[in-house]
């Protein structure tokens, strides 16, 4: 029981990195960016190839941040300068990022059993591997927070916020609505391959298939921790996501233990995300909002 | 101040939606010029204010703003130069942000932005001074996310970030359309009073043929893609709604047939 939650701590803690990238493109700037299920993988697939060839694990992970983010601004370049629909850009990116993927993959799938990963120095300080998990997921996801935390404070990160908001008035501002676009994406696959380089190093291999549904998983995510963990602040809010990601691991943790076959896992997901986005019209359908006029309104 | 030589704007060129919006338009305003501008549906009003904001480009002549040629330059470029409040109370604030993030982006127009902090503390200082100059309450509402204020209060607040940094020219299109009669009066003249204080060049689109001749030194009508009639000066104190409406038969050879323009 104790070792099922410490698992899906664990792995909830890498996949909260992913999806505080997911809330960029989703919530920050309201595009739905399917590039994710590519960049996650190309994360991947950088860190274990880099790994295989001798690469620091921490150099390797930096390589695969670098790669997402060229992912971002592919997307970004498609969507702003050739005018493609942004959910259109992420498709085109995300095809493309396959081949990518299998050329940087060099076969389907790249082993990193018995090397050295960014874990292997917390186990060398006497952590038990899944502790070691933990620890290096929660230092990531709290820098990546305390980022986000400033950056989106920042001039810069201000206007892409409003971007996201209501461009029109971005512009009227004289802000370069296409540059605050990219720059979000870029950012947003950044962390998105980030996260897939630690994944693949917990896994310890590297799947040209592991980012199919990623999207679905990042939604279910950020959707959860909006839901349960509220977005009084902006602290607050970014933490929620963390919180989200960890009790999806844990409900997804739960759902096998009670016996549903992990082929279905992605269907049950899809299903999830489905009712937690139509919530609020079923919310309304069930209790319609009571109005009250006031005497003398 | 605002240079418009022989500009023409023609939407769906070609097809059989063809539509000719301005005709050889030329306006020039001076330094402190407020304008009001009129004109039935369809007259080419918030085309022109668009072409001046660079929403759409002009497919002829060319458009100058204190003296640069901004005929090429993209919406965010020439917005540096320009305030601008919208119609829709929507349109000018980001409505999931606090109000004081809205003000600090307007602060900004025309500046790099780094990686400075998007706001500071001295500048909400000033933020408070400015709003309760206002006297809609809102100076002890900073924090609060602008989706939750009335339409006039947001078209208030948009009005501040248009003037904040002083702009070279102000657009106003319609900008109280949407409001109230009463709240439209109240922000009516404390954009009269703004504009007043800053010496601001401004055009004001409105429907309201009172409004047209009440405020502002020039009233230029619009017609059809034209203009039709630019009064100012000592012409412009004398004008009554009868007189105007006599000017525009004369120069466009219709009735003016507009019922929202007759009865506001």
């Amino acid at each position: 029981m104790l070792e099922i939650i410490k698992g899906a701590v664990s792995l909830g803690l890498l996949w909260s990195v992913m999806t505080i990238g997911v809330y960029i493109s989703f919530r920050i700037l309201e595009i739905a960016d399917l590039t994710v299920e590519g960049s996650i993988t190309l994360g991947a697939a950088i860190a274990a190839q880099a790994i295989t060839k001798g690469i620091n694990p921490y150099i390797a992970t930096g390589m695969a941040l670098l790669g997402g983010m060229a992912a971002g601004l592919a997307t970004g370049l498609l969507h702003t300068k050739l005018k493609i629909p942004a959910l259109l850009s992420g498709i085109l990116t995300m095809i493309a990022l396959y081949s990518v993927n299998l050329r940087v993959l060099g076969k389907a799938s790249l082993s990193l059993l018995r090397m050295e990963t960014v874990y292997t120095a917390f186990e060398k300080i006497g952590l038990e591997s899944s502790w070691a998990i933990i620890a290096l997921g929660f230092i990531s996801v709290t820098v990546v927070i305390c980022f986000l935390y400033w950056f989106f404070g920042t001039e810069i990160g201000c206007a892409i916020r409003a971007t996201g908001n209501n461009p029109n008035m971005v512009r009227a501002q004289g802000i370069n609505t296409d540059t605050m676009i990219t720059i979000g994406l870029v950012l947003s696959n950044g962390i998105v391959a980030l996260s897939g380089a630690f994944i693949a190093q917990n896994q310890t291999f590297a799947d040209v298939q592991m980012g199919t549904g990623s999207i679905v998983i990042g939604l279910a995510s950020v959707i959860i921790g909006e839901v349960l963990f509220g977005k009084r602040n902006y602290f607050m809010r970014l933490t929620s996501l963390a919180m989200g990601a960890i009790t999806y691991r844990i409900i997804i943790a739960f759902v096998l233990k009670l016996g549903m076959h992990s082929n279905d896992l992605k269907l049950f997901t899809a299903i999830t995300v489905a009712i937690a986005l139509s919530l609020p019209i079923i919310r309304e359908r069930l209790n319609p909002p009571k109005i009250t006029i006031k005497e003398g309104e | 101040m605002l240079k418009i030589d022989g500009i023409y704007k023609v939407f769906n060129p070609g097809t059989v939606n063809q539509k000719i919006a301005l005709r050889d338009v030329s306006i020039h305003l001076e330094e402190g010029d407020f304008v009001t501008l009129i004109g039935g549906n369809g007259a080419g009003k918030s085309t022109l204010l668009n072409c001046v904001a660079g929403v759409y480009g002009v497919d002829k002549g060319t458009i100058h703003i204190a003296g640069t040629d901004v005929t090429k330059l993209p919406e965010h470029k020439r917005a540096t130069m320009l305030g601008r409040v919208f119609q829709d109370p929507m349109m000018g604030t980001a409505s999931d942000m606090m109000l004081e993030e809205n003000l600090a982006l307007a602060l900004r127009r025309g500046q790099p932005r780094g990686l400075k902090w998007g706001i500071t503390n001295r500048e909400r200082e000033t933020y408070r001074q400015m709003l309760s100059r206002l006297e809609l309450g809102l100076e002890n509402r900073l924090q609060t996310k602008v989706g939750l204020l009335s339409g006039g209060q947001r078209q208030a607040i948009t009005l501040l970030m248009a003037t904040i940094k002083k702009p070279k020219l102000l657009l106003l299109d319609e900008h109280t359309a949407a409001l109230d009669p009463k709240t439209a009066e109240r922000v009516l003249s404390m954009t009269d009073q703004l504009i007043k204080e800053n010496n601001l060049t401004t055009m004001m689109i409105t429907h309201n043929m009172r409004d047209a001749i009440k405020y502002g030194n020039r009233l230029i009508m619009m017609h059809d893609g034209r203009v039709i009639l630019d009064i100012k000066g000592d012409e412009k104190k004398k004008l009554t709604v009868e007189s105007l409406l006599k000017r525009f038969g004369n120069a466009s050879g219709e009735e003016f047939a507009y019922d929202r323009t007759l009865l506001s």
